[in-house]
């Protein structure tokens, strides 16, 4: 196999995390679990918020996962990628946003 | 598309289906009984006998990517009167409630209606597995509406999603668009609005995926369904994929079978397990043989009986049987359970 720093098996190991420190591990996982159960937003819309954040923050492992888990709630391919622009929206806003104070800044600078 | 058989396809033969499905070890899963068994549930056992479900041929007017039954409009296997006339005897002599018509479409057997009146003149529960398009593919099909509602017929049909180009991506090109007609057909009779005819919907994910979770996904089907098309229904049933005949095809194909037999088998539920519908089911090929449900039927793992047909039929020697598995049967022992009345827990 082809090494690379990651690998798509390595997704079923996620659970392992706990081998080296029980106790946070288990906490952990108990919290997502209870993210992720039918509350005020339903699984659905949670699921769809995840895959935006997976893509956010650019981690293979959260978009395989996600985007899996999207499939199994139902969501068209239409609804997924609306959720990445989204996600796409508020990073590129959020770079734009220091615009400004790249502008402030340019203000202090210049005549 | 034609069917495996008519290609000639190498899982046309049920000796190397089993061969791929038997080799846990190469799959790289558990053995099937082995979990069974942890569970204190191997050999698997009967329960009560609820349901004969029935398949009245291969048949079909569709070519379904994922169908197990590999059914078809070039399938010419179906059940004759006499077989037909064996399950009725077999109803009569037993207190079986519930009578599960499949196929193929079971309405393309030109005994379909004789059958189905029989049945109803023994007040037993019928459910027909309905692929809706069959309604309107050909006018002496279009007052079948009328006909489930004489008998009031617990119409169970597939729909794997909302959209046309997923359902169509299964089910073939324009499925979807039929299917909302017939589904209007139905409602417009009262199928699916009033509490005696009741119209359920069958997902089954249309890739190598899981069902999600059958009451969330219920809720996005009756929001859709009624928003964009005026259509009501009363369940969803979540169904998961077995990996048999044309979805296993498609698993082999796409470079998904061992993935997607570590994920049936990683989501394996013991309580789902205890739950299993061949334990309350008994399932009649068209030529009569008797398996422990349809799927086993598409295997050709006859049950386990001195004479496993319809005409021999006994139900005391039938509830003492050993259930046949193989790690197909992890598909409806995964995450919630499946059959084909849905999640079992």
């Amino acid at each position: 196999m082809k090494e690379t720093y990651y690998n798509r098996e390595d997704l079923g190991k996620f659970g392992e995390i706990t081998k080296f420190q029980k106790e946070l591990g288990d906490k952990f996982f108990d919290y997502y679990a209870s993210v992720f159960k039918e509350g005020a937003l339903t699984k659905r819309e949670k699921i769809l918020i995840a895959l935006g954040v997976a893509h956010a923050i650019q981690c293979p492992y959260c978009i395989d996962s996600c985007t899996s888990d999207s499939l199994k709630q139902g969501c068209d391919e239409e609804e997924m990628m609306e959720a990445i622009h989204v996600a796409g929206a508020i990073r590129g806003g959020a770079t734009l946003i220091h615009g400004v104070q790249m502008m402030n800044q340019v203000k202090d600078k210049l005549m | 598309m034609q069917s495996l058989l008519k290609q000639h396809h190498k899982l046309s033969n049920t000796e190397v289906h089993l061969s791929i499905l038997s080799d846990y070890a190469a799959i790289g899963i558990p053995d099937f009984k082995e979990k069974l068994a942890e569970a204190s549930l191997f050999p698997l056992k009967p329960t009560h006998l609820d349901i004969l479900q029935v398949n009245m041929g291969k048949m079909c007017n569709q070519v379904c990517k994922h169908c197990h039954v590999d059914a078809g409009p070039d399938r010419k296997e179906i059940m004759t009167r006499e077989t037909m006339e064996h399950c009725l005897r077999t109803l009569e002599k037993s207190d079986i409630q519930t009578v599960d018509l499949t196929g193929g479409a079971p309405e393309m057997n030109p005994d379909f209606r004789w059958f189905v009146e029989r049945i109803s003149e023994l007040n037993r529960q019928i459910i027909v597995r309905c692929n809706l398009t069959i309604i309107v593919s050909n006018p002496k099909y279009h007052d079948l509406p009328e006909f489930y509602k004489e008998h009031k017929i617990n119409i169970v049909s597939s729909l794997p999603h909302f959209t046309s180009n997923r359902t169509d991506a299964q089910r073939g090109e324009g499925v979807f668009d039929k299917s909302m007609r017939a589904l209007k057909m139905l409602n417009e009779i009262g199928y699916g609005r009033d509490s005696d005819l009741k119209l359920d919907l069958v997902y089954n994910p249309t890739g190598a995926i899981l069902p999600g979770d059958q009451v969330s996904l219920e809720n996005e089907f009756k929001r859709r369904l009624w928003d964009r098309h005026n259509i009501a229904f009363n369940n969803l049933f979540t169904i998961t994929n077995l990996p048999i005949n044309r979805f296993l095809d498609y698993l082999l194909v796409s470079g998904n079978f061992e993935s997607y037999m570590n994920e049936l088998a990683n989501a394996y539920n013991p309580v789902a397990a205890q739950g299993v519908m061949c334990r309350n089911t008994i399932s009649v090929g068209w030529d009569g043989f008797l398996y422990d449900c349809d799927f086993n039927q598409m295997l050709d793992m006859k049950l386990e009986a001195d004479k496993p047909h319809i005409a021999d039929f006994d139900t005391k020697q039938l509830s003492k049987r050993e259930i046949k598995v193989n790690n197909h049967c992890y598909g409806c022992t995964a995450g919630a359970g499946s059959s084909c009345g849905g999640a079992t827990t």
